[in-house]
């Protein structure tokens, strides 16, 4: 794996899409070539090499390549944007939709992250280690494919809309979440491991919630049908099972209607 | 000889009344008289004649004072700034005319701009549950000819819409509704007692924010689980949501009519989302609509007249010039503002000042501002620059679409005195932004 480091050294006015910052578009090219890729600040074209400063080398495939972000990037937004493969490391804050449909790789930020976080992502791996803000693996809007494949871990809390729309991959919020967990679901997997205030599972069709804090709202479409062990995230852990949301309309599998499920754990 | 001008649109809510009859002056430069109008139609057409109206754009002074200027100056101004900002952002549009807000789209196009309409602090939401669950309507003809079930939910429309319950919804006599009030049922959803809640037969006095909860616990009514319901949902007892969703069910006719309620409350989009899933659900055993309370007369202009422009409705991205971008969270106006994403902003037919919370408005005043209004209001107080324009409806004709979406010919009712339209305003600006970029390059 070879590494391009790139350093911020001017700060844009209003906020920069990064949408050039993947290892699929630095793979193969010179930094030369990198610094002349495009970066739009509202209708002005920059070029990435116009805010920052390039050194390493890039490597042949977006597999072999990883990119470190240096300086405060907080206002920049679309880090990793469709990336197939590779590695980017954000030493900072990192505005909306980082990694977003991204189908592989990973992507770490060492701050926070805004809104949009791998929205529509088919597979890879995000690890925020601060907090993410709404629509984390959620759909685009007028979409009905959220994310589909791949891991997404929150260490921080998150806002609403986690996993809306969701067919599948998984999203671990390691602290508290406000609203909207699995709204719309098909599938996938959305484990909040602090509080959540409410609706969880609204009008989901499919998928597994996991809630190991206190769930301050529940939804009236969920009904207990006992208590279950199950393995997450590593552990071991005892859960009431909740199904639903009885309110939406429910597929069959060899005549057994599927439900989706809330684990709430005890 | 003073004139009777008959079937006249009200420019002012969304019920878009066009019977309105006006008498104008001989000269036709004044408003004698207005009827079949409410109390807040009666003053815009009074304000239009009014003696203290704007007639000219002013221009703020480093001193602080607004000085008059022509509108050639005017042009030049904002055109001058807007090919200089890199993210320019107009907004508005509540009381904005069809072609107005065509000509609006060229200027953000040519600026290579931002653009959003009122929707973006009112029913932008609904549009986003419309997005994804589809929007199963009808017109207001279609209500009062047809509902014999009526909800309002989180909209209060004796206040807000004065007109809706009389010439649309609760009292009119329609073809298959002869007896108006009496064979109609009426359910109000709302967490206050409103002086709508005091004409309906059903007030579920819901808890506030929990609007969620109430129609997930219908749509399992409606769906078969009605057992499995608690006790209590969202304040309301268990027996009475079965009751209204019986009624509901068995409903002829049933239209929703849903307001500020549900897209100001926690989960915005989602509550309209579910309200429209229930809408579906109802469908399988009555025939059910839904519709949006749009708030202005011609607020719904702008979702169309955008749509067939650029595909997007509200919250549009052009900076980018060959293809347009929405996502309301990162390019809506007020999300903008507050993270300083713009740096110039154009208030044109309503009043961000009042609208916006304050800290948007702090940080949009850190850049140019212009406001394009026929009136002085909060946002003209604090701008670099008023253009004033013709009242649509009153100075100027034009197409509007009411909040069913039925496009309505609005009429001219007095003479202009000199003032130039939102259309013909805009249009300039762009001719002179073409100019400016065909320089450029
Ligand atoms: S109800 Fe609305 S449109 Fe009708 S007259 Fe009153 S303000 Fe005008």
């Amino acid at each position: 794996m070879e590494t391009v480091t790139m350093t911020l050294v001017q700060q844009p006015e209003l906020y920069l899409e990064c949408y050039s910052v993947t290892p699929d578009l630095f793979a193969g090219k010179s930094l030369a070539e990198i610094a002349e890729l495009p970066a739009h600040e509202g209708k002005i074209l920059w070029k990435l090499g116009d805010f920052f400063k390039f050194e390493g080398k890039s490597g042949a495939t977006a597999a072999e390549t990883k990119i470190v972000v240096n300086g405060n990037v907080k206002r920049m937004k679309r880090f990793g944007q469709q990336m197939t493969g590779g590695e980017i490391v954000i030493n900072s804050d990192a505005d909306m939709y980082v990694g977003g449909w991204m189908r592989g790789g990973k992507i770490t930020v060492k701050g926070n992250a805004d809104s949009f976080l791998g929205i529509a992502m088919e597979g890879g791996e995000i690890l925020i280690e601060g907090d993410a803000q709404n629509h984390v693996g959620s759909a685009y809007r007028g979409d009905w494919r959220g994310m589909s494949g791949g891991l997404i871990r929150v260490k921080g809390k998150a806002g609403n809309d986690i996993g809306t729309a969701m067919t599948g991959g998984t999203i671990i919020i390691e602290g508290n979440a406000f609203i909207h967990v699995l709204t719309h679901a098909e599938g996938g997997t959305v484990i909040i491991k602090g509080d959540v205030e409410g609706r969880v599972g609204g009008q989901m069709v499919k998928g597994d919630a996991y809630i190991f804090g206190n769930l301050l709202y529940p939804l009236p479409g969920f009904k207990k049908i006992g208590t279950v062990e199950k393995e997450v995230d590593g552990t071991t852990y005892t859960f009431d099972q909740y199904i639903g949301d009885l309110g939406e309309r429910k597929t069959k599998k060899k005549g057994e209607i599927i439900y989706g499920n809330i684990y709430m754990k005890i | 000889m003073p004139k009777v001008i008959e079937n006249v649109g009200c420019p002012y809510c969304g019920c878009s009344c066009d019977d309105v009859r006006v008498t104008v002056s001989d000269d036709g430069k004044k408003v004698l008289e207005v009827e079949n109008v409410c109390a807040i139609g009666t003053e815009i057409f009074k304000h239009g004649s009014s003696d203290h109206r704007i007639r000219s754009p002013r221009l703020r002074q480093p001193d602080g004072s607004m000085k008059d200027i022509t509108y050639d100056e005017a042009i030049e101004w904002v055109a001058q700034h807007l090919y200089k900002a890199k993210k320019p952002l107009m907004y508005g549009f509540g009381s904005t005319n069809c072609e107005g807000q065509a000509a609006a789209a060229r200027v953000m196009e040519t600026a290579g701009g931002m653009l959003d309409n009122c929707a973006t602090i009112c029913h932008g939401p609904s549009f986003l549950a419309i997005f994804d669950n589809g929007y199963p309507t009808c017109t207001l003809g279609e209500v009062k000819n047809r509902a014999d079930v009526i909800v309002y939910w989180g909209s209060n429309p004796a206040h807000a819409h004065p007109r809706h319950m009389s010439r649309y919804s609760i009292f009119p006599r329609g073809f298959f509704t002869g007896k108006g009030q009496k064979k109609r049922t009426i359910i109000v959803i709302d967490p206050r007692y409103t002086d709508t809640a005091n004409v309906a037969d059903y007030h579920l006095q819901i808890k506030q924010g929990h609007d969620y909860e109430l129609f997930d616990a219908f749509r399992m009514v409606v769906i078969g689980h009605g057992k499995d319901l608690p006790d209590e949902v969202a304040g309301i007892k268990k027996e009475k949501i079965l009751e209204v969703a019986e009624i509901m069910a068995n409903a002829r006719f049933g239209t929703t009519f849903f307001g500020m309620g549900l897209t100001h409350s926690d989960g915005r989009n989602h509550n309209i989302d579910i309200a429209i899933s229930l809408t579906r659900d109802l469908n399988k055993v009555a025939k059910w609509t839904i519709m949006a309370m749009r708030g202005h007369y011609n607020i719904a202009g702008p979702g169309v007249v955008w749509s067939w422009t650029f595909g997007f409705p509200y919250c549009l991205d052009l900076t980018k010039k060959d293809h347009a971008h929405m996502n309301p969270g990162e390019t809506s106006s007020v999300d903008m503002a507050m993270r300083d994403e713009v740096d110039m902003f154009i208030n044109i037919g309503t009043d961000a000042g009042a609208h916006f919370p304050i800290p948007a408005v702090k940080q949009l005043k850190k850049h140019p501002w212009v406001t394009i209004d026929p009136s002085i209001n909060m946002a003209s107080e604090i701008s670099d620059l008023h253009i004033p324009v013709c009242i649509c409806g009153v100075d100027v004709g034009g197409i509007v679409y009411r909040m069913d979406n039925v496009p309505i010919q609005f009429r001219k009712v007095i003479d202009n005195q000199g003032l130039l339209d939102d259309e013909t305003l805009l249009n300039r600006i762009a001719d002179r932004l073409d100019e400016l970029n065909a320089q450029g390059a």
